[in-house]
């Protein structure tokens, strides 16, 4: 109280509430790497190419090679990808070998690590770091791809989520009464019902829909985001420092911009963060019955669900995509925790 | 007590109402039937199958027929332990199944409900045995590396679905060491790996929540009146801390339950286990209209009853709640 204007100016100066909290996060050191491995797997699984990977080339000649074989992949030269794949092995006797003087100089080169280039085409020693799948593919260059469509899956059905959600939890929590009684009796309800099976019967009845799976998975997930909302909105609303902002004769905007949306925010950003691992898991579940996204497209899911399938002879197909996969969930769940611990929301699902 | 057990089960009615009636129009207003997958049938052949099965009556006709076969008639439960006859028991008749002929639902239930309920209860004990004591010990023993070990197994146990561990779990025990089967339901022993798989998934949660729950029961004060008044660790803890402390176990085995009966559809593919979850999705697939709906209708009470339970449950163990 006695404090001068300036000491309280030098005491409030780079402690803002976000501020701190990301200060808190950065000492999460689980947090952190959970970060890093979510922001490194997205951006590798958006760029295949700068790591000279093609999800689409095969080589029938190295179909099921185990992890770490070497291999030759083929360029031709319109494209930045690898076309093909084939092995020492079969290069000599491959239909585009050019017997002869440029032949047997490929292959010397090849041999000793070498690029070699014949009839147009390029040739670069290089190996299947993770194996290849039964179609002779660069399982690397798939679980890349996998991973792209499972994080979209992910952060488009959290954001369906999301939208519904606070929507509605904001609605709920804003207008009180009988409204919140009846919109929150409707959620209670909601929540008993079985709707795994509905996404099931969803997906069986109108085809394998990328679209239909977000809105699906959606539709499930929104029920606990309603509810986190609607409860921060309702404590919020009554809390003293909205009534000290009142009292000072702010406005209705400004109130609920910059004193009930930051405080709502926390929970949200958490939760938000949680729910992302929660929608690729239920993807992978539908995608593992058969029931995710379709071929050509691919998921973790359908990876570890063709995987399981050939695993006694293949271990690799099913060690790899399970493993990419359970690392992002880990990644995902610890940045969510370390979230909430630093942003001090308390336990809001458990 | 009676009373709310009363009140919950009349809203229960409507719940399954809207149940009954949503999956019923989804399946009917969606192009494709149980007949159209089959070769092509000549005129003759598919009018005599829907005259069979009733699927040229209009759709109105049909609903009102099906919930009338729906709903109970008698109550003799004694007639479950007679092999889980639906019809015996309540007077529910499921219908005939469409691809199975000669077979009615209720027929198929008491063959494959079995099974999948083993399933389930192997797999809530294992979780149960599992994740109880180590979020005791994690709690008992805060930020020792009892804590940091229980906490990283149950982290592992969410972050590792069922469809990674159970394949997993059979690539090493059951093809590598040759201990167990791969896949099938005869022998005692196949139990074992299924319902390890899906039940040490639910250890995971289950361990996080009593380790929560005791973390908070353990700072109140009545521990610290028990302790005061000389009560021995152990009686400490598995006479007054423990009740308190598995109260957010007890309100998660509602959910708990519907997902394990969902988690069993996996667990059912990939162990080859003639369960109800398997059939559910093959006759999602298969459009046998009266086997979806008497699965979903089945799965809905189960979870709708268990959710009941865990309510009455909940206020048996906490004396601060009461019912409403």
């Amino acid at each position: 109280m006695s404090a001068g204007p300036e000491l309280m100016l030098a005491a409030e100066k780079g402690h803002s509430p976000w501020a701190d909290a990301w200060r808190r996060l950065r000492r999460n050191r689980l947090a952190v790497a959970g970060g890093c491995y979510v922001i490194l797997l997205a951006l590798a699984s958006c760029l295949p190419w700068v790591l000279g990977l093609s999800i689409e080339a095969q080589g029938l000649d190295v179909v099921s090679a185990p992890p770490g074989q070497a291999m030759i992949k083929i360029y031709v030269p319109t494209q930045r990808d690898p076309v093909q794949y084939t092995d020492l092995e079969h290069f000599p006797t491959s239909h585009d070998y050019i017997a002869g003087a440029e032949g047997e100089q490929a292959l010397a080169a090849l041999k000793s690590g070498h690029q070699a280039t014949m009839g147009g085409k390029t040739y670069r020693p290089s190996h299947f770091w993770l194996g290849a799948d039964i179609l002779g593919r660069d399982l690397f260059a798939r679980i890349l791809y996998g991973a792209r469509i499972s994080l979209l899956v992910g952060l488009v059905a959290t954001l369906v989520a999301l939208v519904v959600g606070v929507t509605y939890g904001a609605i709920s929590g804003y207008f009180g009464g009988t409204i919140d009684t009846v919109m929150m009796r409707i959620v209670d309800i909601i929540y008993t019902l079985p709707f795994t099976i509905f996404v099931i019967l969803l997906m069986v009845f109108f085809g394998q829909n990328i679209f239909l799976l977000f809105f699906a998975i959606g539709a499930v997930e929104w029920l606990t985001m309603a509810r986190i909302v609607r409860g921060q909105v309702l404590t919020v609303r009554k809390m003293e420092f909205i009534e000290a902002a009142r009292a000072l004769g702010l406005g209705k905007r400004r109130i609920i911009f910059r004193h009930i949306i930051p405080n709502v925010l926390g929970p949200v950003i958490v939760y938000t963060t949680l729910t992302i691992p929660a929608v690729m898991l239920l993807e992978a579940f539908l995608s593992f019955l058969g029931l995710g996204v379709r071929a050509p497209m691919s998921s973790l899911g359908v990876l570890i669900k063709d995987g399981a399938e050939k695993m006694e002879e293949y271990w690799w197909l099913l060690v790899f995509p399970g493993a990419v996969f359970s690392l992002t969930l880990f990644s995902l769940n610890f940045l969510g925790d370390g979230l909430r611990d630093a942003l001090d929301v308390r336990a809001a699902k458990d | 007590m009676f009373r709310f057990i009363g009140r919950r089960l009349l809203e229960a009615i409507p719940v399954m109402f809207i149940i009954i009636t949503g999956t019923f129009f989804m399946q009917r207003f969606v192009p494709g039937g149980p007949f159209t997958q089959e070769k092509a049938v000549t005129p003759e052949v598919q009018r005599n199958l829907d005259a069979y099965y009733h699927l040229n009556d209009p759709l109105w006709k049909q609903y009102r027929d099906y919930l009338v076969g729906l709903t109970p008639k008698r109550f003799h439960p004694g007639e479950l332990l007679n092999g889980l006859d639906l019809k015996a028991a309540f007077g529910v008749d499921f219908g005939p199944s469409f691809r199975y002929s000669n077979r009615t639902v209720n027929e198929i239930i008491a063959d494959k409900l079995p099974v999948s309920l083993e399933l389930g209860f192997w797999s809530l004990l294992v979780a149960m045995v599992v994740g109880m004591p180590l979020g005791i010990i994690a709690a008992l023993r805060r930020n020792s590396w009892m804590d940091y070990l229980s906490s990283s197994v149950t982290m592992v146990g969410i972050c590792v679905p069922t469809f990674v561990l159970g394949p997993l779990l059979v690539l090493f025990f059951g093809i590598r060491l040759g201990w167990f089967h791969a896949s099938g339901w005869n022998d005692p022993s196949d139990r074992v790996l299924p319902c390890l798989t899906l039940g040490l998934v639910y250890a995971a949660y289950i361990g996080r929540l009593t380790r929560g729950g005791m973390l908070e029961v353990l700072q109140q004060d009545y521990i610290r009146t028990a302790r005061a008044k000389g009560a021995t660790e152990w009686r400490v803890i598995f006479r007054h801390a423990i009740r308190g402390g598995i109260l957010p176990v007890v309100s998660f085995l509602g959910p708990a339950v519907a997902n394990i009966l969902t988690g069993s559809f996996v667990i059912e593919t990939i162990f080859q286990i003639p369960g109800l979850g398997r059939e559910f999705v093959t006759s999602a697939f298969n459009r046998d209209y009266t086997l979806v709906l008497g699965t979903v209708i089945l799965y809905a009470g189960l979870i709708v009853l268990m959710n009941l339970l865990v309510d009455v449950a909940q206020v048996a163990l906490n004396p601060k709640l009461k019912f409403e």
